[in-house]
């Protein structure tokens, strides 16, 4: 799993608002994804994580900071150079609902991307597309039929054999099972854990839902603001968690196991996630920190390993938690010394 | 005699494709103070029943009954429910944007809401009242933020307003329809803290509809699992997670993404139609323990423990070995 598919490095991305003001959604990033792997992206809404999928992509163009998909520079591509690489990038959307054009019939939502790229046509598309269709477990003689008359789920397996119609090497996930019931949301990740083994997919899988990113990856990176602040296998990351947003986050998240519930430490955050058009100096979080000290509002800390991690283990925070270290009594001081 | 008692409660839409059933003979309880969640996945019926008993089904065909406090809210005149609603019983939805008047200041909009239920508070004492409320559920600077506008909110902060709203004239009773799905889970535990809070200080019974077993697992006391509009099983919060009778409500805890990442156990198919329902269980068709009675003939809900009762064919012994 050395093998670097795509790398992310210092990536920005901007938008404008009428204000004249930017939007810092993605504040340089920089990381990388490994061929065969899972790569899981969580944080709250507004935090860039689905931005950062973009760019990965290439569906929005870089601000600043570059790309690479297996050693090609792809940020600055054109359209027309960039589609050789479209067909090994594809990304599959949260909204079963608004993701395919409810007036297209089925299979020629499918076959879309055969006809884009002039791969096969006629007899030979519809071919293709039956045997994607029954590849993620729906029926080919409904072939013929509209999206209105598929379920949520079943929308989502279109929209997942469409991503797969090219087979491509990377598949972005953005929120794939956010608005499916816990049954469906089930069927959907099963199915692509098998079609990442017997495909040999790498996955970038987002989520803000902690509980199915922690199921399907192996490593997870955590935003805040723009940011990621840290980034770990996913055991590490659960199990020795460095970064005091991540074990807030961690913390805040439902478990559904009364026992679990009633006998947890809770760290309750104070306030909102600050605006992205002016986020706070130093370390993000710092206003929002339950340790957060003096130098967490000015400096900016870097994404290092900390303590005695391996590389594989990344952080950005100044005073690191260490193992067993209880965040819910910890009080914030801002004074400098 | 429980606060709140809803009996064989029958919802029906027409539609021109057939009558939808959308919830179809059901029974519960809740007890002041208490907090019942009603769980299910989309349309099995655990909205509507709430709207329902709380009069905003406008169209519906309606039987049952839910007595609250002695009066039957289906068969109450408007003007009696509207008495109720706000002052005895307060309401928190999904979308709190779409909950509050974009025009009207926060504040506003809470002393209106005070001054519809209290005819002789004076607007400067209702005034009064609402920063105390933004204080108690949780807003910073109460005073000042209570001249903003709804836009000027966060989603989080939205919801508090909603909810101190609901809270306002003290009611006996909080209905929270999936209060926090739209909000991410660090402002979904500062609202959970905050409704737990003020059920510890007022003694009021919540009824919580989540999809969310997490929420439930953390919210409960008691539990009632929806499927096609009828109760499959209903339990104290401990039974329902640790001692389970019903498939369905075995097959929503396996579908649950685990800690160890092992392969989940989805539960097959999808609901079915609630025009044209199947004789027999409504769960039937994707049960994995399905045998030929439960085809035919719809299973009653079962007194099969203390308190713990289901909708389920199966010996009790069947089940819990299955589920072992």
């Amino acid at each position: 799993m050395s093998d670097v598919l795509l790398k992310v490095d210092n990536v920005r991305k901007e938008f404008p608002t009428h204000a004249k003001e930017v939007v810092k959604a993605v504040d340089g990033v920089s990381l990388e994804v490994f061929k065969g792997e899972t790569l899981g992206l969580v944080g709250e809404t507004g935090c860039g994580k689905s931005s950062l999928a973009r760019c990965m992509a290439h569906l929005y163009d870089v601000t600043s900071g570059s790309v690479s998909f297996e050693g090609t520079e792809i940020s600055a591509l054109s359209r027309r150079a960039m589609r050789p690489i479209r067909r090994e990038i594809q990304v599959i959307f949260q909204d079963p609902y608004g993701s395919l054009n409810p007036r297209r019939r089925v299979g020629s939502i499918i076959g879309d991307p055969f006809a884009i790229h002039n791969i096969a046509s006629g007899v030979a598309r519809k071919r293709k597309v039956q045997e994607l269709m029954e590849l993620v477990g729906l029926n080919p003689e409904h072939y013929n039929r509209f999206p209105a008359e598929f379920s949520g789920g079943q929308r989502q397996r279109i929209g997942v054999a469409r991503a797969l119609a090219l087979r491509p090497k990377l598949i972005i996930c953005d929120e794939p099972v956010s608005a499916l019931d816990v049954s469906i949301q089930a069927q959907i990740i099963n199915l692509l854990a098998d079609l990442q083994r017997e495909l040999d997919l790498t996955y970038v899988f987002i989520s803000h839902d902690l509980s199915v990113v922690r199921h399907v990856s192996n490593r997870i990176a955590v935003m805040y603001l723009g940011k990621i602040v840290e980034l770990a296998p996913t055991d590490e990351l659960f199990g020795q968690t460095r970064h005091p947003y991540t074990r807030a986050l961690l913390s805040a998240l439902p478990v559904a196991d009364p026992d679990t519930a009633d006998s947890r430490e809770q760290i309750i955050l104070g306030g909102d996630i600050p605006s992205a058009t002016n986020p706070p100096a130093g370390c993000r979080f710092h206003t929002r920190c339950p340790k957060a000290r003096a130098d967490c509002a000015t400096a900016e800390p870097l994404m290092i390993a900390v303590l005695d991690d391996t590389d594989n283990h990344r952080t950005a925070c100044h005073y690191p938690l260490t193992l067993g270290e209880d965040l819910s009594t910890a009080v914030p001081d801002l004074k400098a010394s | 005699m429980a606060l709140l008692e809803v009996r064989d409660l029958k919802v029906s839409f027409d539609t021109p494709d057939g009558a939808v059933r959308a919830v179809r003979g059901l029974s519960f309880d809740v007890e002041a103070g208490q907090t019942l969640a009603v769980v299910g996945e989309s349309g099995s019926g655990k909205s509507v029943s709430t709207q329902t008993i709380t009069g905003l089904t406008r169209g519906a065909t309606v039987s049952g009954t839910a007595y609250f406090d002695g009066t039957d809210l289906i068969t109450a005149d408007q003007s009696t429910l509207r008495h109720l609603r706000g002052a005895r019983i307060g309401m928190i939805f999904q979308d709190p944007l779409s909950s509050l008047h974009p025009h009207y200041r926060i504040g506003w909009q809470i002393v209106e809401m005070i001054r519809a239920h209290d005819s002789v508070i004076s607007k400067k004492d209702a005034r009064k009242r609402a920063a105390e409320l933004l204080t108690l559920v949780g807003i910073p600077r109460a005073t000042e933020r209570i001249d903003d506008y709804p836009h000027q909110f966060s989603g989080g902060m939205r919801q508090r307003v909603m909810i101190a709203m609901a809270m306002a004239l003290d009611p006996a009773l909080l209905i929270a329809d999936e209060p926090t799905t739209a909000l991410d889970v660090t402002v979904q535990a500062q609202v959970l803290n905050v409704m737990r809070r003020l059920q510890q200080q007022f003694g009021t019974a919540i009824v919580l509809i989540t999809h969310d077993l997490g929420v439930v697992a953390e919210m409960a006391d008691e539990v009632v699992v929806m499927y096609a509009g009828t109760v499959m099983e209903r339990a104290p919060r401990r039974d329902i997670f640790y001692r389970n009778h019903h498939p369905y409500t075995q097959g929503l805890l396996a579908s649950l993404p685990t800690r160890s990442g092992e392969r989940l156990t989805p539960i097959a198919g999808s609901p079915p139609s609630l025009i044209s329902l199947p004789k027999g269980c409504p769960f039937a068709s994707r049960c994995p323990h399905v045998f030929d009675k439960c085809r035919t003939e719809a299973p009653p809900l079962a007194d099969i423990g203390p308190r713990h009762q289901s909708a389920c064919w199966l010996p009790v012994q069947a089940s819990e070995a299955i589920a072992s």
